[in-house]
């Protein structure tokens, strides 16, 4: 006898926690292996200002935690991420793509994380300097994570890959984000967002909202709350789209990068490291005397 | 003596003068305890020095104590002391008669199978002293109230005098009185150490704690300055919170406020007791106390006359803890009474 | 408060400085050690097996607690030493420097959580075989050990990072030497940044300390860490000269007595071989008036009785302004009665076991000085345990720069106190010393806390605090207290070809 299984159901993800849409609109999804469609929760503009609330949260409780904490944080996303190294495979195969290409992807995206765990302890030590100013007084800068980040990563090419490679950086460096998901891969994303629940990243770090891009874009991009924008064109950012957001990015002086998924080989080395990390971190200068 | 006021008025007739705008000000004054030289004259009152606190040192000094691991015959010492450390408390607003009675029940006699001393005290709002008293009455255990407008403090001297000789005419061994935490944030030190001293007069021979409510102090610093103050105004013990604020006791600031009685008493002082109150919840939690009075204060501090708990949940958990050391398996809750 | 009384005696005024009566006594809280088996004899570990040693001979490690024996362990002799070199080369060149970066760095991370994973077993054979605490074994070595493998971890595949637009490439071949005094931890310090820098290594652990190095070993085969990258060679002074001198190994750390120290440097004069020093140390633990006095007097107590004081960085001088030198004695005096010394295994115990009875002599040898040459002595009144070597916390008072005890290392749990009177004078006596690994520095004025760091010859320096260790925290000396840093950026640079390096010209 045949037996049905039981179907997944695509929520947001928001401090942890996996919750409908309060708007109760669904996005219709194609599935290219089975030929019918996944509906994913269409995120309105009131589940973008809860996600932003607890980016917040998060950003607060991630940033005080020890560096140390953090990297011990990435790597047991990275151990969780490998224990679901099929099934993440296999979400990846729902785009079309061959299950070996999928595992390929699988294990760049988890070394991507293990990259970032190792990067945590080592951002102050490169970015930091004692600088020698001319008078009796001790002064140091040392890089703090700019606050609130919302990340569009790229759209139709490797998501899983994408996702990593472009949110893991930015809380690395200790900011919460708020990631406006692909549309065109739910089943990825929800792995992956049931890899950070299970993975004692603390609520709130990371925030994912599915639904149409068009409309979230600029949603997140008016938000007076969010510090930071991280922008990727590909098939569902077009300019028009990016450009609009950076204009509005500027009624509160966010931090706006507008990025081509294109022109980057996400495979290679290329597509990690410093610079990932550092456009989301702000500069602080100390001065103190020295005398007695 | 009358003194100028800051805005001078031409109606102005010193205290008792007609204009509404001075009438306003006399009170405030009087609210506020401004250049009327107070209780003892003290107008240009200097708050004692005191040397610096660090407070990573001294919560890491507090954390090592804390890992101090008590088994066997000494756990069982130390859960029996804590017990007869405790001030059992209950001060609330919905307080009755009942609720004391059982409450003293409790104290005289903690459980019926158990061997444990008595309750140091029970610690109960002014009307409940005249109940508590009767239940009380011929047994060892203590009646505390508390008193001076507890727990804010937020009222003329004069009221907190009288709800202090009220609660000792209804027959309390010792009363808990909180300091002026906006007398001692807005720099009035003078304010603060007369009310302690006031107070004091006001208990005779009824012994007083004094409640610092160190969660509103804002440091080690203040807190460090507010016990010296607490006790060269003739506080006979310091204790840390009303219950009524987070946070209450912790162990870095318990640790804290014994360093300053030691100071005081290599000084030449007498003898000051010390009391965490809010917080203790557990039995493992008062272990971690009495192993920091046992380190930093020695055998003098490690009884009753020096040393309480304010509590209310933490004694069915000591009593648990007892049963589990004398049975070697885990108590359930509903073997021990909720009064 | 202070009277002008410096000569302090054991009597000291108060109401609080009786000897401690009996009052609330702490049961034992013995640590379980029944969860794991030791061997009874641990062979070499070569080429990631272990290997019977060339001449057959084993020696015995100690319980310094208790003077019986543990286990017993291989003597490495230099035909053995030769093996783990070659073995060592093998693995470079076949394996090691052919292998990804981020590879590397995974096998690293397995380390450092089987470390974690192992943690107990690890802390209660450290305190076995070494003496100390279990608390200090347990919370300080054992943690910081995983934490310095997950550090270096991650720089595996960052390493063109720290070398800022040189290159990064590994030395070859490393020998390293570490001491007994926190031998998990200093295995730690060595291991991670050679094998993160991509190179192989032999490793001789102290002849009295020699086991959570061959625990290790078997982690190291748990994380299938490729065979000859780590082997361990265990022996005395001989094995440890054997490696010093052989041709095959490019570099040389050491970490232990300046006089062996000086020994190395020596020998490796003239050769290619690149060296770093982790030597002895005479810290001043610097306390101004204006101090917050309390936490100061932990750090004191910290800063000298921590690990039995055998801690290359202890603040075995305590300089002290000299208005606030009676209350800080007194209250020394006090506290030093709350240390709990005996049984490293009792989880209250604050003061272990000393490491050997050669060592016990030694501190007895200069303590015996101190007071013949006529300084004030002051102990604790801890009842000793009858079997093992222990030794009660004990200071100084009346000391001076010119007598023995304040100006050789004791490596133990005795602190010469010293006066001074001005930061200048502070400053002066600190660095009045050939040593110049560490100091603190007591005060409540940030000010000064950078006045006085500017000016201590010394590579650590403490403010507020003392006996803070970290990964990414440099740690080495001036002077004579050895040259390169662990921990770190600049940790790194000892094991990468092209960073500047001592004792040898550059290797093209």
């Amino acid at each position: 006898m045949d037996r049905i299984p039981v179907e997944k159901t695509y929520k947001l993800f928001i401090k942890n926690e996996f919750v409908r849409t309060e708007s109760g609109r669904s996005l219709a999804v194609p599935n290219e292996i089975t030929g019918g469609v996944t509906n994913v929760s269409r995120a309105s503009r009131k589940d973008a200002r809860e996600a932003v609330i607890a980016a917040k949260a998060g950003w607060h409780a991630w940033s005080g935690k020890t560096a140390y904490l953090r990297g011990q944080v990435l790597y047991r996303l990275a151990e969780v991420m490998e224990g679901r190294r099929a099934e993440l495979a296999e979400a990846r195969t729902s785009t079309g793509i061959a299950t070996e290409q999928a595992l390929e992807e699988v294990d760049l995206a988890i070394d991507r994380v293990v990259h970032y765990a190792g990067w945590t302890d080592k951002i102050s030590i490169l970015l930091s300097s004692t600088n020698p100013v001319a008078g009796p007084h001790f002064n140091t800068s040392s890089p703090e994570p700019t606050g609130v980040v919302a990340v569009v990563p790229p759209d139709g090419g490797a998501t899983l890959l994408t996702l990593v490679s472009t949110v893991i950086p930015v809380i690395a460096g200790g900011n919460g984000v708020i990631v406006v998901a692909p549309e065109r891969d739910p089943r990825t994303t929800i792995v992956f967002c049931e890899c950070i629940a299970t993975s004692d990243m603390p609520a709130g770090v990371i925030n994912v909202l599915t639904g149409l891009r068009s409309e979230l874009v600029p949603q997140v991009a008016k938000h007076m709350d969010i510090h930071a924008l991280d922008l990727w064109k590909s098939s569902t950012v077009g300019d028009a789209l990016a450009k609009q957001a950076a204009v509005d990015g500027a009624d509160n002086v966010k931090r706006v990068k507008v990025r081509d998924s294109a022109a980057i080989d996400w495979a290679s080395d290329d597509a990690q490291g410093l610079s990932f990390i550092e456009p989301w971190l702000e500069t602080k200068t100390i001065w103190h005397p020295v005398g007695l | 003596m009358v003194t100028k006021k800051r805005t001078q008025s031409k109606t102005s007739r010193g205290r008792t003068g007609t204009s509404s705008a001075l009438v306003a000000r006399n009170s405030q004054d009087e609210a506020l305890h401004l250049s009327t030289g107070g209780v003892s004259g003290r107008r240009n009152y200097r708050p004692p020095h005191v040397p610096p606190v660090e407070a990573v040192g001294l919560e890491e000094r507090a954390a090592s104590l804390a890992k101090r691991s008590i088994k066997k015959a000494s756990k069982v010492e130390g859960l029996k002391m804590a017990i007869s450390m405790m001030d059992l408390t209950t001060l609330e607003g919905k307080d009755t008669p009942g609720k004391v009675v059982a409450l003293c029940r409790k104290a005289l006699r903690p459980h019926e199978k158990l061997d444990v001393p008595s309750c140091a005290a029970v610690c109960v709002y002014p009307n409940l002293v005249p109940i508590a008293k009767r239940a009380l009455a011929g047994s060892t255990v203590k009646i505390a109230s508390v008193a001076t407008a507890f727990p804010s403090g937020q009222s003329p001297l004069k009221v907190k005098l009288e709800d202090v000789r009220r609660a000792v005419e209804f027959g309390a061994d010792e009363i808990d009185m909180v300091i002026d935490r906006g007398a001692f944030l807005r720099g009035d030190y003078g304010k603060v150490f007369d009310e302690i001293a006031a107070t004091k007069e006001a208990c005779g021979a009824a012994h007083l704690k004094v409640i610092l409510e160190t969660g509103e102090l804002g440091t080690y610093d203040a807190i460090r300055l507010a016990s010296a103050i607490a006790i060269e105004a003739g506080g006979d013990f310091i204790k840390t919170s009303t219950g009524k604020v987070q946070p209450a006791a912790t162990l870095p600031v318990t640790l804290l406020m014994l360093e300053v009685i030691r100071d005081y008493v290599d000084a030449g002082w007498r003898m000051i007791g010390m009391k965490p109150a809010g917080g203790v919840r557990n039995a493992k939690q008062a272990l971690q106390y009495l192993c920091l009075v046992n380190e930093t204060m020695g055998d003098d501090w490690m009884n009753p006359d020096m040393f309480r708990f304010g509590a209310s949940a933490l004694l069915n958990d000591v009593l648990m803890q007892l049963e589990a050391q004398q049975t070697g398996r885990y108590a359930g809750e509903d073997y021990f009474s909720k009064d | 408060m202070a009277s002008k009384e410096l000569a302090t005696t054991t009597a000291v005024q108060g109401t609080m400085n009786k000897p401690p009566k009996a009052g609330w006594l702490y049961a034992p809280s013995i640590e379980g050690a029944d969860h794991f088996r030791l061997k009874p004899r641990y062979e070499l570990f070569i080429s990631g097996k272990w290997v019977e040693p060339h001449s057959g001979k084993h020696f015995a490690t100690v319980n310094p607690a208790t003077e019986t024996v543990i286990a017993e362990v291989a003597e490495g002799d230099a035909a053995d030493v030769d093996a783990a070199v070659k073995a060592a080369r093998e693995a470079y060149e076949k394996v090691w420097s052919k292998m990804r970066a981020a590879e590397r760095g995974k096998y690293i991370f397995r380390i450092a959580r089987r470390i974690q994973e192992r943690a107990r077993e690890l802390a209660v054979v450290e305190s076995l075989d070494g003496g100390k605490p279990i608390k200090e074994s347990r919370d300080v070595d054992v943690p910081l050990a995983a934490a310095h493998f997950f550090h270096y971890a991650g720089w595996a595949d960052k390493l063109e990072y720290a070398m800022a637009g040189r290159r990064a490439r590994p030395l070859g071949v490393a020998g390293q030497v570490i001491p007994w005094n926190f031998p998990l931890l200093m295995a730690a310090w060595k291991l991670a940044p050679a094998l993160a820098c991509g190179n192989t290594v032999v490793l001789k652990p102290a002849e009295t300390t020699p086991l959570t190095a061959l625990i290790l070993a078997e982690i190291l085969q748990e994380c299938e860490l490729p065979e000859g990258v780590v082997n361990i060679v265990t022996g005395a002074g001989a094995t440890g000269a054997a490696i010093v001198g052989h041709p095959g190994i490019d570099k040389i750390a050491f970490t232990g007595s300046t006089a062996v120290g000086k020994r190395i440097q020596r020998e490796i004069a003239g050769t290619s071989k690149r060296l770093t020093l982790e030597l002895g140390g005479k810290a001043a633990n610097i306390v101004f008036a204006d101090a917050a006095i309390d936490q100061a007097v932990e750090g004191i107590i910290n800063g000298i009785y921590f690990n039995q004081g055998h801690v290359c960085c202890a603040g075995s001088r305590l300089l002290v302004e000299e208005s606030v030198h009676d209350v800080l004695v007194r209250k020394l005096t006090r506290r030093i009665e709350t240390l709990r010394v005996g049984d490293p295994l009792d989880k209250n115990t604050d003061v272990g076991a000393i490491n050997s009875k050669m060592q016990l002599n030694k501190i007895q040898e200069l303590v015996a000085a101190g007071v013949s040459e006529g300084c004030q002595l002051h102990q604790s009144h801890a009842k000793l345990p009858d079997r093992g070597y222990f030794f009660a916390p004990t200071f100084f008072t009346g000391v001076s720069q010119s007598h023995r005890i304040a100006q050789e290392e004791i490596f133990g749990p005795v602190l010469s106190v010293i006066t001074f009177r001005t930061p200048d004078e502070a400053v002066e006596k600190a660095n009045n010393t050939e040593y110049g690994l560490s100091a603190g520095i007591w005060t409540d004025k940030a000010a000064k806390v950078f006045w006085m760091a500017k000016r201590l010859r010394a590579g650590v320096v403490w403010a507020n605090t003392f006996n803070k260790f970290d990964p990414t925290s440099p740690f080495g000396g001036f002077k004579e207290s050895g040259f390169g840093r662990e921990g770190g950026r600049a940790g790194l640079l000892p094991y990468l070809a092209d960073a500047g390096s001592f004792a040898a010209p550059e290797a093209e």
